[in-house]
């Protein structure tokens, strides 16, 4: 009985969120179709409170897209007798395969270190932990996030998110082409000097479309009937070639 | 034009990949040469997952190699008989390589034996046939006859045949050897084995270049199809929609090849060949030799190549 009432006492005294976060996306659905060279994903939302606006510290507004998971394995070359050949290796069990971080300023003023542990905002942290006898590891997460960063496929986009009146606020997260399928997160977070205030997460469907979609789902399904058909084409066209060039030349 | 794949899940220009198709496409209708040493490693070049370039070029190998063999038959200078002897080695040769493929991935380094394999066999071939071309070259100009084909132990052997197309009347068991040997060897490099085929069937055997080529193509189409569906099955790593734009290419460009290949002398066509050879051949050992830019590489859990 105390230790319920202790329940309840903590609850009212933890503050009401008194800055409640609403947004929306231009589209909820991505569609890659056999001629697609990447997307734009427009981001709009709106702070909602019923209080005046708190001046202690100024609000920030953090939006994060995230691709599905998918296991990596990160290896490293060194000089062996001359060659370069690939000597150690990391495996990391969960990396995600897009992540783009928008925020209104620098990243490290607009969180703290250990919110960001808490809602793995950063990209190191959206990265699963890897289990591996390799002394630095941490080399590798690091060329890890840099190969990909060159890609497109991680972005810092600081100050890319618009913040008007500490009240609307807006950005456009660029998907490159090199894209894969799957249920994409959206979160948004509103903090104040480094502290999570409130967060919205929502869903972007990306799939692939048409032919693609039937390409796709008949090797994964019929991987031997999908093979056959290659080879007829192939044959196909090899044949036709052929008889289209005897044409001309007689 | 972009085009997005969906098993590679990259996008990539079209004409990019036509280009590929086409000058690939050449290679083959010229010499022979089923073109996998080289798409390959272009397609690597231009953003395609390794696993996905190795099974799909295998896929389009086999259009340019039908387109080829067509072209040759229509000329008659396919021994299929000889291709049939070959051929059975090569499946048996395949068998085997795979086996040798799967042990070498458990041990893991299987990208640098490939590597090594290829500079080595690209080397050796490439220097081989560059200077012995160039002799039967500047033989020719200086006025004398091709040199006849010497008797050596080859002929010596027993199970003899009569292989009509080629003019040859040997022993089996030298082209059965070959078959199994370009079998394995395709089989751990991922290639259709043109590049070994050819130089073995005009050295080791003796056949006459204008037969080679044609036979050569003859027998590719089966062991790549073989790796297509294999790769089909087992990885689901070939792409549909980019074999399509392979094959336009590579078609076309076989048919273009086949028709400058009449036109060259047969020491001209094993000049070129070998300068091609050993240009792929200076190119990956560079790059084992050279330090890279990036040390690190990122791959999927489940390919080794």
């Amino acid at each position: 009985m105390r230790r319920l009432a202790l329940a309840v006492l903590l609850f009212l005294a933890a503050p009401v969120a008194a800055e409640d976060v609403v947004a929306s996306l231009s589209s909820n659905e991505v569609a890659i179709t056999t001629n697609f060279n990447g997307s734009e994903i427009l981001i709009f939302g709106a702070v909602r409170r019923e209080a005046p606006i708190p001046l202690d510290a100024p609000l920030e507004v953090i939006i994060t897209v995230e691709g599905p998971s998918r296991p990596v394995v990160v290896r490293r070359k060194d000089r062996v007798l001359g060659i370069w050949a690939n000597t150690e290796m990391v495996d990391v069990a969960a990396a995600p395969t897009f992540y783009a971080v928008s925020t209104t300023s620098p990243f490290e003023e607009v969180l703290s270190d250990a919110n960001d542990q808490r809602h793995r905002i950063s990209v190191p942290r959206a990265i699963r932990a890897v289990s591996s006898g390799v002394e630095d590891q941490s080399a590798f997460i690091e060329a890890l996030i840099r190969i990909r960063q060159d890609e497109d496929l991680y972005q810092y986009n600081e100050a890319a998110v618009t913040l008007r009146q500490s009240t609307l606020f807006d950005t456009a997260v660029q998907l490159p082409a090199n894209l894969v399928e799957g249920d994409y997160r959206m979160r948004i977070f509103l903090t104040r000097s480094g502290e999570v205030i409130s967060q919205l997460e929502s869903d972007i469907s990306v799939r692939k479309v048409g032919l693609e979609r039937l390409t796709y789902n008949l090797a994964q399904n019929q991987p031997l009937l999908y093979g056959i058909l290659s080879l007829l084409i192939a044959i196909a066209a090899g044949w036709l070639a052929s008889a289209a060039f005897r044409l001309i030349r007689t | 034009m972009q085009i997005y794949l969906p098993i590679a899940e990259v996008s990539v220009n079209a004409f990019l990949l036509l280009g590929i198709g086409g000058i690939v496409g050449i290679l083959s209708g010229m010499f022979g040469v089923g073109g996998g040493f080289l798409i390959t490693p272009l397609l690597f070049f231009v953003g395609i997952p390794p696993a996905v370039a190795v099974a799909t070029s295998a896929n389009q190998v086999v259009a340019s190699s039908v387109s080829g063999v067509l072209a040759h038959l229509k000329r008659r200078t396919v021994d299929l008989k000889m291709g049939g002897v070959l051929l059975a080695g090569g499946l048996i040769g395949a068998a085997a390589g795979v086996q040798v493929f799967n042990i070498l991935r458990q041990r893991g380094q299987v990208d640098l034996l490939v590597e090594l394999c290829y500079v080595v066999f690209l080397g050796i071939i490439g220097s081989l046939m560059f200077v012995e071309s160039l002799k039967a070259l500047r033989k020719t100009r200086a006025g004398g006859v091709a040199p006849r084909r010497k008797h050596n132990w080859v002929h010596n052997l027993p199970l003899k045949m009569k292989f009509r197309t080629s003019g040859l009347y040997i022993s089996v068991i030298p082209p059965l050897l070959v078959g199994i040997l370009v079998g394995v060897l395709s089989a751990i490099m991922g290639v259709g084995g043109g590049f070994i085929m050819v130089p073995a069937m005009i050295y080791l055997l003796g056949m006459p270049t204008k037969v080679v080529i044609g036979t050569s193509l003859f027998q590719i189409i089966f062991v790549t199809g073989f790796a297509t569906i294999m790769h089909a099955t087992t990885n689901r790593t070939v792409d549909l929609i980019l074999a399509l734009f392979l094959l336009l290419g590579g078609v076309i460009g076989a048919q273009i090849g086949t028709q400058l290949g009449t036109k060259l002398r047969a020491e001209q066509l094993r000049i070129l060949l070998a300068v091609i050879v050993l240009a792929v051949c200076a190119k990956i050992a560079l790059d084992l030799l050279l330090q890279p830019t990036e040390l690190f590489s990122l791959s999927n859990s489940l390919g080794g190549m």
